[in-house]
């Protein structure tokens, strides 16, 4: 049945069934494939996007169960403000390698930036904890997600 | 610097392997000039310069996290004498003759010699671009070409201060002879090799634009999962698809000798309607075969004479006179690569072509296989290569490739074969296992006066690079038992001058093991 969403601010329309996971009306049904398929299962992270602000995976997320809610996916968490920090902190500290998994990294990252400006190391390996980087990036990951919470004036350079 | 006896086999293996190759490239450099006709200047097939302005590179080796894109262009941008930010980049089409990797002989990315391979003839390629540029600004204001410089994209006149964008020269500079010979820069005068350059690939890793194979959509492309002889070498028995078929978006289910697919509008659909189809699987002749079976056929083989991969002095004398003896098993298992991007491939199939969208640290054998499995020739296949969501060598194989074609060739349209990461796993082309027996003798002292180590495991190099794979000894696999770096200091240290006639014999045993992980 159709189902209507709105993702990255702007209202979508899709026609398929309601337990189609979200991952897959992104990508294949509405073409935006920067969010990523790893497993399907929810045990990677790459697949992450916000719900209500709250990082999701959306392979295992029913479209169902997003009618109404404010989905945000990688192409639009520049426009946020915690989202535009990890960007560039990604960037200054060279974070990707492969890049692959980059996408889930950057919406649990910055999801956790918009709530916790502040992160610890605890905060950031419980945000983390659900994202697999097979190239390991985490030591970056972490040093980014520091960066981006000093600003870059004050932040780490290099991992 | 250590001399690496086994990659030395390998490298003389591969250059008989992919003789000619330099030559190759010059060839088709000379022949990319004579056909550029003046619209672009393309002195060979890594750089292209319009009259636009664009300044394209094209890329040999595939990236895929470790940072090709960037240190590549850092190679042909130096000599050419352009900044980092005035290039774009393009993946190199399949070609053999022009993007084999030297040191391989085929066009692959892997054994991490990329700019071991490229340091020469790429930084060649931009000096030969960069000559030709001079001569043609030389040329246009008839003043000696020793007295222009190139710097930043344009050819600068120092008497005159005249200069002239490279855009403007591309013209003129694709009409000039290409030089017998280029001098290449001293590397006291590099401005971008040895410095930390910012990675190219970054800004659309953080965004959501990078495109991987995976990302590709062709219009109308439709997606593709599949159920694949859960053991290798059975054959589908039966197939019940009313259900998958009932499923909405579910478009189609392609049954091949050894696997089914459900083609679907989206991948949601096509898992759903793959969990609904009942196949009936004929096991075929693996069917009692498991790991622990394999791993007892490896330990019995270690218990034989083998190939010898190196035999330096009297392991068995020696042995005898050890004051104790140590032996140890070790074995390592079959392990799945688990790339982060699931295996895929898009293909679509018509009866005149074929076209391929992937991303494979191989093109010239994605493309080879495609051609076979569609009954096409080479030239009626066009593949696009794309960012690697992780490689580990599993995307030098092309399984995937014949895979995606088998099922395009049912398919009228493109179709994304996207394989669910349950199938990534069981049918990855695995890391072999091995089983290595390894016993030492040690001297009063003890210090190692014999070492033997026994060893049996199958080949990638048999099946993946056959040349390289001589008298039964597979350099990939026999390398870290040949260059003993915990024996090496002992054997060359003064206090041990006995162990000059004494160690290792390494034996790759089991011959009949080797081609067990294909």
């Amino acid at each position: 049945m159709p189902h209507t969403l709105t993702i990255n601010g702007r209202a979508r329309s899709v026609d398929v069934d309601d337990d189609t996971p979200l991952l897959w009306v992104l990508r294949d049904v509405l073409g935006m494939t920067g969010t990523k398929f790893g497993c399907g299962a929810a045990l990677c992270g790459a697949c992450t996007v916000h719900v209500d602000g709250a990082p999701t995976r959306s392979c295992i997320t029913p479209i169902s169960s997003v009618a109404g809610k404010k989905i945000v996916t990688i192409e639009a968490i520049g426009r946020t403000p915690a989202g535009k920090k990890i960007q560039q902190a990604w960037i200054d500290l060279e974070v990707p390698q492969c890049g692959y998994c980059q996408s889930g990294q950057i919406m649990s990252a910055s999801a956790l930036l918009a709530k916790n400006p502040r992160p610890s190391d605890t905060d950031i390996d419980n945000a983390m904890s659900g994202n697999i980087c097979r190239c390991g990036t985490y030591v970056r990951i972490r040093e980014g997600i520091k960066h981006a919470a000093h600003g870059s004036a004050n932040g780490k350079k290099g991992a | 610097m250590t001399v690496d006896l086994s990659r030395r086999q390998f490298l003389s293996a591969s250059a008989a392997l992919g003789g000619g190759l330099l030559i190759g490239f010059r060839t088709g450099a000379a022949h990319t000039v004579e056909g550029a006709a003046g619209a672009a200047f393309t002195p060979n097939a890594f750089i292209r310069i319009g009259s636009d302005g664009q300044i394209v590179l094209t890329m040999p080796y595939v990236e895929m996290g470790q940072g090709t894109y960037t240190s590549i262009p850092m190679l042909i941008a130096e000599e050419l004498e352009v900044d980092l930010k005035q290039i774009r980049l393009e993946h190199a089409p399949p070609n053999e003759k022009l993007y084999a990797n030297p040191l391989l002989g085929v066009q692959a990315t892997g054994n991490s010699n990329a700019i071991r391979g490229s340091w020469q003839p790429l930084r060649q390629a931009g000096a030969t671009a960069r000559t030709l540029l001079v001569s043609a600004a030389a040329k246009r204001w008839n003043v000696d070409p020793a007295s222009c410089r190139a710097q930043r994209g344009e050819v600068r006149h120092a008497p005159t201060g005249r200069r002239l964008k490279y855009a403007e020269l591309a013209a003129d500079a694709a009409r000039m002879p290409v030089p017998a010979s280029v001098v290449l820069k001293r590397a006291v005068d590099f401005k971008l090799i040895g410095t930390p350059a910012k990675r190219l690939d970054t800004p659309s890793k953080v965004n959501g634009s990078a495109v991987y194979g995976i990302d590709a959509r062709p219009p109308g492309v439709k997606i593709a999962t599949l159920a694949q002889s859960p053991v290798f070498g059975g054959r589908v028995k039966s197939v019940d698809d009313a259900k998958a078929k009932a499923v909405k978006g579910v478009r189609q289910i392609v049954r091949l000798d050894d696997a089914v697919a459900v083609v679907a509008d989206h991948m949601g659909a096509a898992k759903k309607g793959l969990a609904a189809l009942v196949i009936e699987w004929d096991d075929g002749p693996h069917a009692q075969l498991d790991s622990q079976k394999i791993v007892d056929e490896l330990e019995k083989a270690t218990l034989n004479p083998g190939a010898v991969a190196q035999n330096v002095g009297n392991v068995d004398s020696a042995m005898a006179s050890a004051v104790t003896k140590v032996e140890a098993a070790y074995q390592v298992p079959f392990l799945a690569h688990a790339t982060m991007e699931p295996m895929n491939c898009t293909v679509h199939v018509r009866k005149d072509g074929c076209e391929v969208w992937v991303g494979n640290q191989a093109l010239g054998r994605a493309q080879a296989v495609a051609a076979k499995t569609a009954g096409l020739p080479l030239d009626k296949v066009v593949v696009h290569n794309h960012l690697i969501g992780g490689g580990f060598g599993r995307r030098l194989e092309v399984d995937g490739v014949i895979r995606a074609v088998e099922i395009a060739k049912h398919v009228d349209g493109p179709v994304k074969v996207v394989w669910t990461r349950e199938e990534d796993i069981q049918h990855d082309m695995y890391r072999p296992t091995f089983f290595d027996r390894i016993s030492a003798g040690l001297d009063e002292k003890g210090a190692p006066v014999a070492w033997n180590n026994r060893f049996a495991g199958s080949s990638i190099i048999a099946r993946w690079l056959p040349p390289a794979f001589n008298n039964g000894l597979d350099p990939d696999t026999t390398e870290g038992a040949i260059d003993l770096v915990y024996a090496l200091p002992t054997c060359t240290s003064s206090t041990c001058g006995w162990n000059l006639r004494a160690f290792r014999r390494p034996s790759g045993a089991a011959s009949g093991r080797r081609t067990m992980s294909s």
